[in-house]
């Protein structure tokens, strides 16, 4: 990593502490430099910056985003930002019939890298996430020995709505909960509702949500 | 005390600071000693709670030595932080709707720095009508041009309440530092102290007089602590600590304690308010880990003093009639 992707790595994450709180609170594990697979709703571009913020500071630079190679990198910045400050690892969303989406994924995992991924797939704007995904549970399939955390992030679709550029200061949290495994001969169905269930009980209760 | 006053003003706010950081040192140090000794008793919790109350204040005393230390610049800048943090803590609570995001904008970039850019300036006349006046027509303004009209009235008066207890409410305090009193330059440090000190003597004496009195509350869902009697104790505390601090001060005794009065009843009034919002949005205690979003509690503490310190500074303006 350069100089400058580390500077802007320390920009970035000061950013988004002094805008949001970027809290993460550890209920289900400790932060722990092991290799993990994070999982979370999808609500906004800022969630990932959000969690790796939550981050202490040595995880940051073994713990690597999903991007969609078409998107991030289509401008010089865009491409330098996700490839040298955030390690990205990119996937084509355009699916081809020889080549498995999931590759570059697994060549990460067998790097020994961890990867935060959002099952949804696409960013929702209701309360509760969409059905997950299916490569949540090829991965878990793939990788049995690794830990799936599970984090909700809460409160960040208000700090920069779809369209707007200025985000406004709202204080946002990102907690991760127990960490779980694929059970044998659990169908893919079932695992990955719980999977879904497991985001959802992290939801912080009882505050007051715009009518 | 006649040593004392051939000292200059710097000389006498640093001891003044020299004196608080000295009390909390002693006073952190029972803590810890007390601690030690019952270990294992069900006295944890109450030490727990007298060290976060201890901590609470060692920062405020810090904020307010670091405020003085780096001067006009300095204190105005620290303020604004404050003021930033609070407001955001005091939106996270509210319910705002995406036709809101412009006014926030417009509240948290541009409202907030001009406020205590006006402060630093020392231009007292804008200062005091910039957000009642200006504020209170751009924001909702900014809201209606979104074109949402979904509670409306409900959601600009959010923004508006917010803006002034944690904008115009804090920025008070800098305002206080930097007042130019007749005969009394470059002690604006004594004057914020006079204040703090009022207003956290009243808040600790209404709460001891409503545990001694064991009075019916008067507003039962609000506050379970709350009555008259209590409140009366209190700001007569404060009263009684300003017409002992009243040396420290340009004021005579009588008016030390009449400020006292003011203050520390404003104070525990406006503790009183919080405490309202809180329970309207369902916050038990404001440093609550599970049912706000990462809050730090900062707006409970400084809840007091920027109900107070409006009415201290314009009731000083006025009385003393500073310009």
């Amino acid at each position: 990593m350069t100089a400058a992707a580390h500077l802007t790595g320390l920009l970035l994450a000061s950013v988004a502490r002094l805008v949001t709180g970027a809290q993460g609170h550890w209920l289900g594990c400790p932060p722990k430099a092991e290799q993990r697979i994070y999982f979370a709703n999808h609500q906004s571009h800022l969630d990932w910056v959000l969690i790796w913020a939550a981050l202490p500071h040595d995880l940051r630079a073994t713990t690597r985003p999903i991007a969609a190679r078409d998107y991030w990198t289509r401008t010089r910045l865009r491409h330098w930002v996700t490839r040298e400050v955030f390690n990205a690892v990119y996937v084509d969303r355009q699916r081809t019939d020889d080549q498995d989406p999931l590759e570059p994924l697994v060549a990460a995992l067998e790097h020994g890298d961890s990867l935060v991924i959002f099952p949804e797939g696409t960013r929702s704007l209701r309360a509760e996430p969409q059905p997950f995904k299916s490569g949540l549970y090829h991965l878990a399939e793939r990788f049995p020995g690794v830990p799936l955390v599970p984090a909700w992030i809460d409160n960040v679709q208000r700090v920069m709505p779809k369209g707007e550029v200025v985000p406004v200061p709202v204080l946002c949290s990102v907690t991760f909960g127990e960490p779980l495994q694929l059970q044998p001969g659990e169908d893919k169905r079932a695992f990955l509702e719980r999977a879904r269930s497991a985001v959802l009980a992290l939801r912080p209760a009882g505050r007051r949500t715009a009518r | 005390m006649n040593a004392l006053r051939e000292l200059t003003a710097d000389q006498q706010v640093a001891l003044l600071f020299v004196a608080v950081f000295g009390l909390l040192a002693l006073a952190t140090a029972a803590v810890v000693f007390w601690g030690l000794r019952h270990e294992e008793e069900e006295a944890g919790e109450r030490v727990q709670r007298l060290q976060r109350d201890l901590g609470a204040l060692w920062t405020g005393a810090l904020i307010f030595w670091l405020a003085w230390a780096s001067g006009a610049v300095g204190a105005t800048l620290l303020f604004a932080a404050l003021s930033f943090l609070a407001l955001r803590e005091f939106v996270t609570l509210v319910a705002t709707r995406r036709g809101d995001h412009r006014s926030l904008i417009l509240a948290f970039f541009v409202v907030l720095p001009l406020q205590y850019l006006i402060v630093a300036q020392r231009r007292f006349e804008l200062f005091t009508v910039f957000i009642p006046v200006y504020a209170f027509l751009a924001l909702p303004v900014a809201a209606a041009l979104a074109g949402d009209p979904q509670r409306f009235l409900a959601r600009n008066a959010e923004v508006q309440w917010g803006v002034m207890v944690c904008v115009y409410g804090l920025s008070h305090a800098p305002a206080l530092l930097l007042l130019d009193f007749p005969g009394h330059a470059g002690r604006g440090a004594f004057l914020v102290f006079f204040l703090v000190a009022v207003a956290a003597a009243a808040q600790l004496a209404q709460e001891a007089a409503s545990r001694w009195l064991r009075r019916r509350p008067v507003v039962r869902r609000i506050d379970r602590s709350f009555s008259w009697r209590a409140w009366l104790l209190g700001t007569l505390a404060g009263g009684t600590v300003g017409a002992l601090l009243y040396w420290s001060t340009p004021f005579q005794p009588p008016q030390a304690l009449g400020l006292g009065c003011i203050a520390g009843g404003a104070g525990t009034l406006g503790a009183l308010v919080m405490q309202a919002l809180k329970k309207d949005a369902g916050v038990r205690y404001w440093g609550n880990r599970s049912s706000v979003t990462g809050a730090v509690g900062l707006l409970d503490r400084v809840a007091p003093l920027c109900f107070a310190a409006p009415v201290f500074f314009h009731s000083v303006r006025w009385y003393f009639d500073i310009s």
